[in-house]
């Protein structure tokens, strides 16, 4: 039991982000990120809950099969790990957690935490990301693929759902079709 | 389609590029009717801006036609005349909610906004044509351009107008009347705005407008005196007389009430490259151009107001800290947030009471866009706006 400040990178200073039983991850590199959005918690849970929604937001998750629990995280060079989830706590509304099964290639645990502001703001979300790479070649390549850095991905990630969640669509300026260029 | 593109410092060019598409449900296709260059632009042509890559399109000055409608856009419709704001704002987030829109949290696409999360402490919203430290986005200097959050921003102007009477609703007439209002007018005040560009001509027109006793133009080139003179300011040469002393002078001690800087960063200092690594290590990264932010702190009146559209980019030292606090004065600033204004000065324009185009010097095909980018950093005397046609 401690005390800490969750979110490191969002410095939100409301009572949301304080928490006295944080379970941080087990694994050697895991980030915890948070955000605020505009839309009711029930409707954030519930487009997080159903998995196959994943794709969407996570730039790494090509896709979610078997009742959400086979996801295929794509990397460079058309390289992809398959990694087999369950969910360990769901709490309607407020957290999911899920990890990984003995059978995946990756080590890989995280939750996300659903809460309304105190002060009308919408709702805070706070997301850990953790994992293991194995060991080896193909480790490099795994944490590659995971961008090296869960907290860069766990931001991004949590931007993205942002954005579909206040807005209905993902902020893109990709070249060519959404920015051409010369 | 046929695009300006940026290369490198001074070196931007005419290129034929893909043509862009609706991607988002919310996006719009516009086919382009106008379009200007900024001084904002000039800070990219120069490379002071970081985060650019070669081949991105500038612009973010612009207006046309619809031509596409995204399935999820309810409100747009294939043929209106729009004007784009230069700031993408997305008109759900927690700013967008503030009329904050300069500040909005979603059109910064999220592989974009990391750098700017890190030079600003938290990422800055999507600009047209205006970086990757900004979204990224393809600019309106083109033949067409892609507009997303479409059904949010854009304001339908009504048949007929001539597009050179509400093309600066983009960016410049809402800039600097946002300048004028940062500035808390009172009548009988008297303003001082540092720079005779376009955002400076627009904030005296807007001050005036807002009630300003006396509004005191500062600039070196005689041909925007003049324009700022024709618009009812009082001018100063500041290579003519000491700036601080000709204020006090004319405000007989008192000093103005409130002073704009609508001039910015200029091209010293900034070093585009090493920006986000000389945040997080702290150095002191020099801009060494904010001697007008440093004048005005300095000319104010006790109790004055100081208000700060010119853009900076980086970071800043030796300021007059001392006088700031000492004096109690108040400071407001940031990009602008155009969609807020954009209905009162559509109105504004159709009334006949702001006039929009005196500034315009060269009308020019979108063909020679590279040889008016030479001219109006070369010659800003004689290049004192200039439109481009696609
Ligand atoms: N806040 C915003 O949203 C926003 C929007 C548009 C432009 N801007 C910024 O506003 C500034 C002005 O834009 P512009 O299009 O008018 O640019 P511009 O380059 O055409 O005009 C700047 C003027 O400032 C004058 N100047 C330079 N040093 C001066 C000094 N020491 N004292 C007085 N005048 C001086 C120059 O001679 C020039 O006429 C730029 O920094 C631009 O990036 C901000
Ligand atoms: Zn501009
Ligand atoms: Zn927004």
């Amino acid at each position: 039991m401690r005390t800490q400040q969750t979110s490191t990178d969002a410095e939100m200073a409301s009572t949301g982000f304080l928490d006295n039983d944080v379970h941080n991850g087990d694994h050697s590199s895991s980030s915890i990120q948070a955000v605020m959005i505009n839309r009711p918690r029930s409707e954030l849970y519930g487009f997080w809950r159903e998995f196959r929604n994943l794709p969407l937001f996570m730039a790494n998750v090509r896709s979610v099969s078997g009742d959400g629990r086979v996801w295929i995280i794509a990397g460079p060079g058309g390289f992809e790990v398959q990694l087999e989830t369950e969910i360990i706590e769901d709490r309607p509304g407020e957290k999911i957690a899920w990890r990984s099964t003995e059978s995946a290639d990756i080590d890989h645990e995280g939750w996300v935490e659903f809460r309304d502001n105190a002060f009308g703001r919408g709702t805070e979300v706070r997301v850990m990301i953790s994992y293991d790479p194995p060991a080896g070649a193909v480790g490099k390549l795994v944490a590659k693929v995971m961008q090296r850095e869960p907290r860069i991905q766990a931001r991004r990630e949590l931007r993205r759902f942002k954005q579909l969640m206040e807005t209905g669509e993902v902020s893109t300026s990709q070249a060519p079709v959404a920015a051409p260029r010369g | 389609m046929r695009a300006l593109t940026w290369h490198g410092k001074h070196d931007v060019r005419v290129d034929t590029v893909p043509d862009p598409e609706i991607v988002n449900p919310r996006d719009a296709i516009i086919k382009i009717t106008a379009t200007a260059i900024c001084g904002s632009d000039l800070h990219l042509y120069d490379s002071v801006i970081p985060g650019m890559h070669r081949g991105d399109i500038l612009g973010h000055e612009f207006m046309g036609e619809v031509v596409e409608v995204g399935r999820g856009n309810t409100s747009l419709r294939v043929g209106q005349k729009v004007v784009v704001p230069f700031v993408i704002a997305c008109g759900q987030c927690f700013f967008c909610g503030k009329e904050q829109y300069s500040a909005c949290d979603n059109s910064n696409p999220a592989d974009k906004s990391d750098a700017s999360e890190v030079a600003y402490g938290y990422p800055a919203a999507g600009l047209f044509g205006y970086s990757h430290l900004t979204g990224g986005y393809a600019g309106g200097q083109a033949e067409y351009a892609r507009i997303p959050y479409s059904d949010f921003g854009p304001i339908v102007v009504p048949d007929g107008i001539e597009d050179e009477r509400v093309l600066f609703l983009s960016d410049i007439f809402p800039t600097g009347w946002m300048a004028a209002e940062n500035a808390g007018i009172q009548p009988g005040d008297t303003v001082v705005v540092w720079g005779c560009g376009p955002v400076g001509l627009f904030t005296i027109k807007s001050a005036i407008h807002m009630g300003a006793g006396r509004v005191i133009a500062i600039d070196h080139h005689p041909r925007r005196l003049a324009l700022a003179k024709q618009n009812g300011a009082e001018v100063l040469n500041y290579h003519e007389v000491k700036v601080l002393e000709a204020l006090k002078e004319m405000t007989a001690g008192i000093g103005p009430d409130a002073c704009i800087d609508a001039v910015g960063m200029e091209a010293h200092g900034f070093a585009p490259d090493n920006i986000i690594d000389a945040v997080k290590q702290e150095t002191k990264l020099g801009t060494d151009r904010q001697h007008v932010l440093r004048e005005a702190i300095m000319a104010c009146r006790k109790g004055g107001r100081i208000s700060m559209p010119g853009v900076y980019g980086g970071i800043g030292d030796k300021l007059p800290i001392g006088a700031f606090m000492q004096k109690g004065l108040t400071l407001k600033t940031g990009q602008t947030h155009v969609q807020k204004y954009l209905p009162t000065l559509l109105e504004l324009v159709m009334d006949g009471q702001i006039d929009t185009t005196d500034l315009i010097s060269h009308r020019l095909p979108l063909e020679e866009a590279a040889t008016a980018y030479k001219n109006f950093h070369d010659n800003p005397n004689e290049w004192t706006k200039v439109v481009l046609k696609p």
